[in-house]
């Protein structure tokens, strides 16, 4: 009986252990995969990891148009994996995007934002051969799956610049009057608008003499054919529902509850982390899709969010919010009566704030990104509460981490967005209180060596812990002092780049350090130990 | 630099009309009386918008089609059952509508923004004493540091603009949304009934 109990608590322990590794090596998975996601867009610029091979797949569509580089990349990298560290430091000089609450998405890519492109260039003081656009140009890159037309800039050496400047080259050609037979009003009413712009526009018009154009009746049946029929695919309809909830993000909320959960100082109860990990995702896939349901127009408009579901049309918007009932509902109820009712109420809470609070609140004030660090702090804490049941300093502790992250990560991410981000509407603080932006981050940073000094006074990590983050926090908070002293493009990209390796560092510094809980229960055994038998024998 | 950049938007704010033209002039106090959206540039828009791509006829479907080069967004074209009930009209209209206010909206939007920044540029090129091209032809243009200055500009000035447009969009998304709810609840009901209508009716016949 008692050796059948011990082997059990072994086995508990064991498991224990196990999904903490599991953890951690998720977490390296995820992030690789989301490095090398970055070398998924379209650029000149040929870099990543193994992740690519990964992402191909995962891309689809995109692959195709990435193929040349995603496939020289990956025999670069089996040929040399000291090429990856040469190839790391192109990754720096993409745009990177944020995602609603936090984390990475895919690179912006280069061509479509030509005015900034040229600034950066300017910036490090390199030459350009794109020319400047009169008006933006969002031509859809993924819709069709054959090949963009051969009529593109390959002279372009910059970036395979393609449907952007054929479009801007064919507004040159609309200025002297077609003589084609074929010219339906669309054509004409096209010209008439193109050439108002371009008469607005004044002195900017084109001069791109190296670039072949596309014919009037090539970009019109190139428009028709992307025309698709609304109506649902079935075949589609796992990378749609994958694509509405933002699988990756939500896969890392996850982890962050899951390490939440793991730190909790209680005997690890398998079923409880599983249902707890499920009920968080579920949630999370029912924050993001009603987000890209309320954000249709403004993600139209901006690049890095052009390809979503809605927005391109594949499903409709009651679609969408069947969906979020259909993940929302069951896993707050999972929430609330498989683990516990708190852990339910702060998974409704978050989805509450991000939808509802943190969504409108982006286009009206600055203040949303107090909002999203705290929507991006509850995950760790519901993990946490799953397994004690109870708000305890070392939740909040993991809560601040996140809390205090959050800062660097979305202000560096966010000063290099400014341009999309005024054009959207969107007032984040880097537009409007550059000053500030820089401060918060800065401040945050130190934040975060305060917050680990903290983890051995609440008992949740050993002394050992202060002493091992140091490096990666005085990392990061002197890049954030670099920022703040220089605020410019390179020391944003720098401070950003870190908080993506930062914060699995710390999460996973701070599960090993975690502080067991035979020390504790050896502490507590001894100060209950007096009291404890007393009543016992009072009994007897 | 910083004295530069705010001196002209403090002549730009004071009289707006001397340094752009009258073209820029019009669109300025059109932006400051009519927020959203009004007859003159939906008609616009709708000449610009609607391409020539007819769906097939017997398609049963809406289609969507490329984003609009002006507004990025997708324009669809809504397909009309033979038995429309009135909801199922209204609908369609309230989307059509939509789509036609969003997209004059954003046209605007972006050209603005265009035409603003490009404005902003050229008057700060010359207060440095630079001109519009360099020796090579190619288009100068100023650092991030300096453009920052007309974002935060751009966003002040819209504020209120933006404000309103998030209010109407979220009334007539969720009015959309509401919408398309009832008329799948009415279809669906409406399928079952004629399914039960002819169950009744199997037996006798």
């Amino acid at each position: 009986m008692v050796l059948k109990a011990e082997l059990h608590s072994y086995m508990v322990f064991l498991l224990s252990r196990w999904v903490r590794a599991l953890c951690s090596a998720m977490a390296v998975a995820l992030y690789v995969d989301l490095l090398g996601q970055y070398a998924n867009c379209s650029g000149s610029r040929v870099s990543g990891l193994v992740g690519v091979s990964v992402n191909q797949k995962l891309f689809g569509r995109n692959a195709i148009r990435n193929h040349k580089s995603a496939r020289s990349l990956i025999q670069m990298s089996r040929r040399d994996p000291s090429q990856w560290i040469h190839h790391l430091n192109f990754l720096k000089r993409q745009y990177v995007m944020r995602s609603n609450n936090a984390l990475y998405q895919r690179a912006k890519p280069k061509q479509t934002a030509i005015l900034t492109v040229l600034e950066d260039h300017r910036d490090d003081g390199m030459d350009s051969q794109i020319r400047q656009v009169p008006t933006i140009d969002h031509v859809p890159m993924v819709t069709d799956v054959t090949p963009q037309p051969e009529t593109t800039t390959t002279n372009m050496t910059a970036t395979p610049v393609s449907s952007p400047v054929s479009t801007v080259a064919a507004l040159a050609v609309l200025n002297p009057p077609s003589s084609k037979t074929v010219s339906p009003p669309q054509t004409k009413a096209v010209s008439s608008a193109a050439e108002s712009s371009a008469a607005e526009s004044g002195t900017e018009m084109l001069e791109v003499p190296h670039v072949q154009v596309e014919s009037d009746e090539a970009r019109e049946a190139r428009l028709e054919r992307q025309w698709k029929e609304l109506k649902v695919d079935l075949a589609e309809l796992p990378d749609v529902y994958a694509k509405l909830s933002k699988i990756k993000l939500t896969a890392l909320v996850v982890w962050t509850a899951a390490a939440g959960f793991a730190m909790a100082p209680v005997p690890f109860d398998p079923a409880t982390f599983f249902l707890a990990s499920l009920g968080t995702g579920l949630a999370s896939c029912t924050a993001n899709s009603i987000n890209q349901y309320f954000e249709v127009p403004f993600d139209s408009n901006m690049n890095r969010t052009k390809n979503r579901p809605l927005v391109r049309g594949q499903i409709s918007p009651l679609h969408a919010v069947g969906f979020a009932l259909v993940c929302g509902v069951p896993g707050i109820t999972l929430l609330t009566l498989a683990v516990n009712p708190l852990t339910g109420a702060l998974g409704a809470l978050n989805i509450f704030l991000y939808t509802c609070c943190y969504t409108p609140l982006k286009r009206l004030s600055i203040i949303n990104t107090w909002v999203g660090a705290v929507v991006g702090a509850i995950p760790p804490i519901m993990g946490w509460t799953a397994a004690t049941g109870a708000l305890d300093p070392g939740a909040l502790l993991l809560g601040g981490f996140l809390y205090c992250w959050q800062f660097p990560h979305f202000n560096a991410l966010s000063w290099n967005l400014r341009e999309d981000y005024s054009r959207g509407g969107y007032r984040m603080m880097s537009v409007t209180h550059p000053g500030m932006c820089k401060r918060v981050a800065l401040r945050h940073s130190l934040g975060l060596i305060g917050l680990s000094a903290l983890g051995p006074v609440l008992d949740v990590t050993t002394w050992t812990f202060p002493l091992v983050s140091l490096p990666i926090n005085l990392y990061i908070s002197y890049l954030a002092f670099r920022f703040y002293q220089k605020g410019d493009r390179s020391s944003a990209r720098k401070l950003f780049f870190c908080s993506l390796w930062h914060l699995p560092m710390l999460l996973l510094l701070a599960l090993t350090c975690k502080k067991s809980r035979t020390d504790k229960e050896g502490v507590a055994k001894t100060s209950s130990l007096a009291p404890a038998p007393l009543p016992l024998s009072v009994q007897n | 630099m910083s004295g530069k950049t705010t001196g002209y938007f403090l002549r730009r704010s004071l009289c707006p009309c001397n340094l752009l033209g009258p073209l820029h002039m019009r669109r300025i106090s059109a932006n400051a009386s009519r927020p959203c959206s009004s007859s003159e540039p939906t008609k616009q828009g709708n000449s610009v918008k609607r391409s020539q791509f007819i769906p097939a006829a017997e398609s049963k479907h809406d289609w969507v089609g490329p984003p609009h080069r002006l507004s990025n967004l997708r324009p669809i074209i809504y397909h009309i059952p033979e038995n429309e009930t009135e909801l199922e009209k209204q609908l369609r209209t309230l989307r059509q509508e939509t789509e036609d206010w969003n997209h004059a909206f954003w046209t605007n939007q972006n050209i603005t923004f265009n035409k603003e920044k490009d404005a902003f540029v050229l008057s700060q090129l010359k207060e440095k004493g630079l001109t519009e091209r360099d020796e090579k032809g190619r288009k100068r243009a100023l650092n991030s540091e300096e453009m920052a200055v007309f974002y935060k500009h751009f966003l002040d000035e819209n504020c209120i603009r933006h404000a309103n447009y998030n209010k109407d969009w979220y009334r007539r998304n969720f009015t959309i949304t509401l919408l398309m709810g009832r008329v799948a609840f009415h279809s669906v009901w409406r399928t079952l009934a004629e399914r039960r209508g002819w169950k009744k009716g199997g037996p006798t016949t």
